[in-house]
């Protein structure tokens, strides 16, 4: 077995154990690379089919080509997909020039927890990975979290040889993460092995292309003309920028991911 | 396929170890340092954090990312760094070194192959270095390199190295770690860590990068008997898919199974995949895989599947090793919940036999409870039987977390059991019996004696002649150098069962009294011969169950009872309640039979026992 043939039967392995435990178990789906090498996984894991719905956190300041991405392949995998807005957030016209963080707290944060309160979700399946930044890359596959969502990041249990955190109290849930221990070029490679179609956003055009998707006030593209998987591949190889320099949000204040994430933050 | 065309770097997974700020932070800051492997930037946040927080430079901010980490200059949770050589990548884990983060030092530790075990040469051994000695033995990772750091504080002496390395030596080969190489290093300086240094010319060993990359990776436990977990049954469309990840081992389609603790055997039919052209129909250790099967019984989780002539172990109690990370003491008695590879079990602490100092090895005094970090033998008893396997052979099926309130709270590894203890054990009156870890199993016994033991069963009616053909078979048997034990029913009537009365309740005793005799006799490696009337279905069935399946093998004489009247006492009751299982049965209808064709008959049918 090669290196991306293991984390794959980890991630199809942690899956599984998931859907085995949660009766009310949810992916949140934000439509980059990681969630759609996620979403195929479980495919794999669960043989051509996705026993859970997925869900996508609507900030509504996305980049076009994402929801149009998301709605095609929705329809075309017949998925079930939950979309969530914090609507009076948005009336109020929150938006990042009130604060990036502040920003973040409001339209992704909240409505996490929503979403979250109102299905009842027991389980919620992320694609974070550890080598992402700081705060994740301490996290578990099993990470639980308090009623209000918060994360107790200063206690948190041990976890070993695949035994994973499946009791917790009633009104907590669980965050798993099946992808923590792949890197940026795993998934990559991934797509390129299995030949996962992606949003065009990480393609160049005009000499520019994504590296990391999110909302458009708050990403910036990064200079490349690499227009295929290959291309990324090979560039990733080379670069020594960090993946997330172009996510506004984290470069906010030294601990800004820590302190958006231990209250409840993907 | 696209899918030869992708180039897949090796990649290693290692831990540093040791006591708190004996430098591991400071190792892999460098490490990343020297090694180009720092994004743009990281050096002049370490310094613009070092400021902040009013402190000198430490590569240690480059890891520690809470903020609490970094105020207060401690590790507090494992940290997962990733770097390359030429020859492959490298994460390297960050393992806290305070006691009170142990938890977080194990659950690091648990996914790395090899580890880098750093000691402060001025500051020497400490407790924390001998206790993740310790840890790491009990994890199983056996390729470990102590790296002395600090070298500069003590004027790189030759002399304290070599004392630290006796010293450690000492310690370490009594838990079975030989470690490869003292690498002597200023973490800090970056001496012997990518570039040898002059100060230290008079080490000719390998430098910590160069060590990485020595390192041989775990072969996958393909070469091993198959072991596959079940982890689910799906349903989602006309499949009945068996999920689960194989353990040890390789299974393709057509192969025979036996499915534990159940021991239903049948074919595998698939082999399921998805998308449909990755299909295959041979997979091994370490894959998630899904196989369908030719008899769709049913099937759950936790149960294991393996080929027929190797299967798991299968009791409710075993002995292990733990250690134990709850914030209240492991205590007897109580009940906890037991993950062992899918399978959920409540179980309890049986007896604690041995409670380790880990910190220097010493056994302490208290056998009632385990307190937090502290390592343990015990003796672990399951409501039901759980299938495993000795971890010193098998990782996957030989290792179990503890769970309390909510909380993975220990861990451990199963140790060699009592075989006479397998299947089925009872609860004794004392609570103060503590069972042994053997040195020696069944299966060595079996060797050194050149057969298989197993319990030969032979009922039938008083005077069907069981007993003539059990003395001929054992004669047999005898001659072709075979080890055996002969118990004759009869015979302890006048012995261990005199006290029994010759009715229904004293002959269902008597029965379970010779089937317990006999495991004990089979689980030392000797063959062992029973003749016992045995007219109950149900006391053979109680017998056949703590002998074991496998193991018991039952022959019924049956004789008409024109014959039987001619050969005992007219007067004797002729009733015989017959199995509803296989039974190899054998007709007298000669009062004057010739036994050594009965005996010809057994001998073929136990041949593959005698090889
Ligand atoms: N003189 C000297 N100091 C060192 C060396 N390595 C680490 N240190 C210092 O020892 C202290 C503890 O190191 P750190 O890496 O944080 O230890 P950790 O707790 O094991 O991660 C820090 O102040 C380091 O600067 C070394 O090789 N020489």
């Amino acid at each position: 077995m090669d290196h991306l043939e293991a984390i794959e039967a980890q991630s199809i392995y942690i899956l599984r154990e998931a859907y085995k435990h949660f009766g009310k178990l949810g992916m949140l789906w934000s439509i980059g690379k990681d969630s759609t090498v996620m979403l195929w996984l479980a495919q794999k894991a669960f043989f051509g089919h996705c026993p859970f719905p997925l869900i996508h956190v609507d900030t509504s300041y996305k980049i076009p080509e994402m929801i149009e991405f998301r709605d095609k392949l929705i329809k075309e995998l017949n998925l079930n997909l939950i979309v969530h807005q914090n609507k009076e957030a948005l009336e109020q016209g929150m938006n990042p020039k009130k604060g990036r963080l502040v920003c973040c707290e409001h339209l992704k944060t909240k409505p996490l927890q929503e979403v979250v309160k109102k299905f009842g979700f027991e389980g919620l399946i992320l694609g974070v990975r550890r080598d992402e930044e700081g705060s994740r890359s301490k996290e578990r596959f099993f990470s639980e979290r308090d009623s209000e969502s918060n994360w107790d990041y200063t206690d948190q249990p041990p976890e070993l040889w695949d035994q994973f955190k499946t009791d917790f109290k009633k009104g907590n849930h669980i965050r798993i993460h099946p992808l923590l221990q792949w890197r940026e070029i795993d998934i990559w490679k991934y797509i390129q092995r299995e030949n996962i179609p992606v949003v065009d956003l990480y393609f160049a055009k005009n000499g520019k292309r994504y590296r990391s998707l999110g909302c458009y006030p708050c990403t910036f593209p990064i200079d490349s003309n690499v227009t295929d998987v290959e291309g990324i591949v090979e560039e990733l190889q080379h670069t020594t920028q960090a993946e997330r320099s172009g996510r506004a949000q984290d470069q906010e204040d030294a601990y800004a991911m820590q302190k958006l994430r231990s209250k409840g933050y993907m | 396929m696209t899918e030869l065309a992708v180039k897949i770097r090796e990649k290693l997974n290692i831990v540093v170890v040791g006591h708190v700020d004996h430098g591991k932070s400071t190792l892999i800051g460098r490490l990343l340092f020297d090694t180009n492997s720092l994004s743009s930037g990281a050096i002049e946040k370490v310094k613009k954090i070092s400021a902040q927080n009013g402190k000198p430079f430490e590569y240690a901010y480059l890891l520690d990312a809470f903020e609490e980490e970094q105020k207060q200059g401690i590790t507090i949770d494992t940290t997962n760094i990733n770097f390359s050589t030429e020859k492959r990548d490298y994460v390297i884990i960050d393992a806290p070194g305070h006691k009170e983060f142990l938890k977080n030092m194990i659950s690091g530790a648990s996914s790395a192959e090899a580890a880098l075990l750093m000691i402060d040469a001025n500051e020497g051994i400490q407790e924390q270095s001998r206790r993740h000695g310790y840890i790491l033995s009990l994890l199983g990772i056996k390729k470990v390199f102590v790296i002395v750091n600090k070298m500069d504080l003590i004027g790189y002496s030759e002399a304290v190295y070599n004392d630290i390395m006796r010293n450690f030596n000492k310690f370490l080969s009594n838990l079975n770690i030989y470690p490869i190489e003292y690498i002597p290093v200023s973490a800090f300086n970056g001496e012997n860590i990518t570039i040898r240094s002059d100060n230290l010319a008079w080490y000719k060993g390998v430098t910590v990068i160069e060590a990485l990359d020595l390192i041989q990776k775990d072969p996958e436990a393909e070469d091993k008997p198959l072991r596959f977990s079940i982890q689910d049954v799906y349903k989602f469309d006309t499949r009945r898919i068996i999920a689960g990840r194989i353990e040890a081992g390789t299974l393709k389609v057509g192969d025979e199974i036996t499915i534990s603790p159940s021991g239903k055997t049948t074919k595998v039919k698939t082999i399921e995949n998805w998308p449909h052209e990755h299909d295959k129909n041979y997979v091994s250790a370490g894959m998630s895989v899904g196989i369908t099967v030719e008899d769709e019984f049913f099937n759950k989780r936790g149960e294991v599947i393996s080929h027929n002539h190797n299967k798991p172990q299968k009791s409710n109690l075993f002995n292990a090793n733990i250690f134990w990370m709850g914030k209240n003491p492991l205590v007897k008695g109580k009940t906890y919940k037991l993950k062992l590879t899918t399978q959920e079990v409540e179980c309890e602490v049986f007896s604690i036999n041995r409670v380790i100092d880990s910190s220097n090895l010493t056994a302490a005094e208290d056998f009632t409870a385990v307190n937090r970090n502290e390592v343990a033998e015990v003796t672990i008893k399951t409501r039901e039987v759980v299938c495993f396997d000795e971890f010193a052979e098998y990782r996957g099926t030989g290792r179990f977390v503890i769970v309390e309130d909510y909380n993975v709270s220990g861990g451990g590894i199963v140790l060699k059991t009592d075989d006479t203890l397998k299947n089925r054990i009872l609860e004794p009156k004392s609570k103060s019996l503590k069972p042994r870890t053997r040195l020696v199993t069944r299966e060595q016994k079996e060797k050194k004696l050149g057969q298989k033991a197993k319990v030969i069963w032979l009922t039938g009616l008083t005077g069907c002649g069981k007993n003539e053909i059990a003395v001929k078979l054992e004669k047999k048997l005898f001659e072709l150098g075979k080890t055996l034990c002969y118990l004759d029913s009869a015979n302890l009537r006048f012995s261990i069962s005199s006290d029994l009365e010759f009715n229904e309740s004293g002959v269902y005793e008597q029965t379970r009294r010779i089937a317990e005799i006999a495991n004990q006799f089979m689980n030392n490696g000797i063959i062992t011969i029973v003749t016992s009337i045995s007219r109950y279905k149900k006391a053979r069935e109680s017998a056949k169950e703590i002998i074991g399946t496998d193991d018991y093998l039952e022959f019924h004489i049956e004789v008409t009872e024109a014959v039987l009247k001619k050969r005992w006492d007219s007067s004797q009751e002729c009733y015989y309640e017959k199995s509803d299982y296989p039974v190899r049965s054998m007709y007298i209808d000669d009062p004057n039979f010739n036994a050594d064709e009965k005996v010809d008959l057994i001998m073929e049918s136990i041949k593959d026992i005698l090889q």
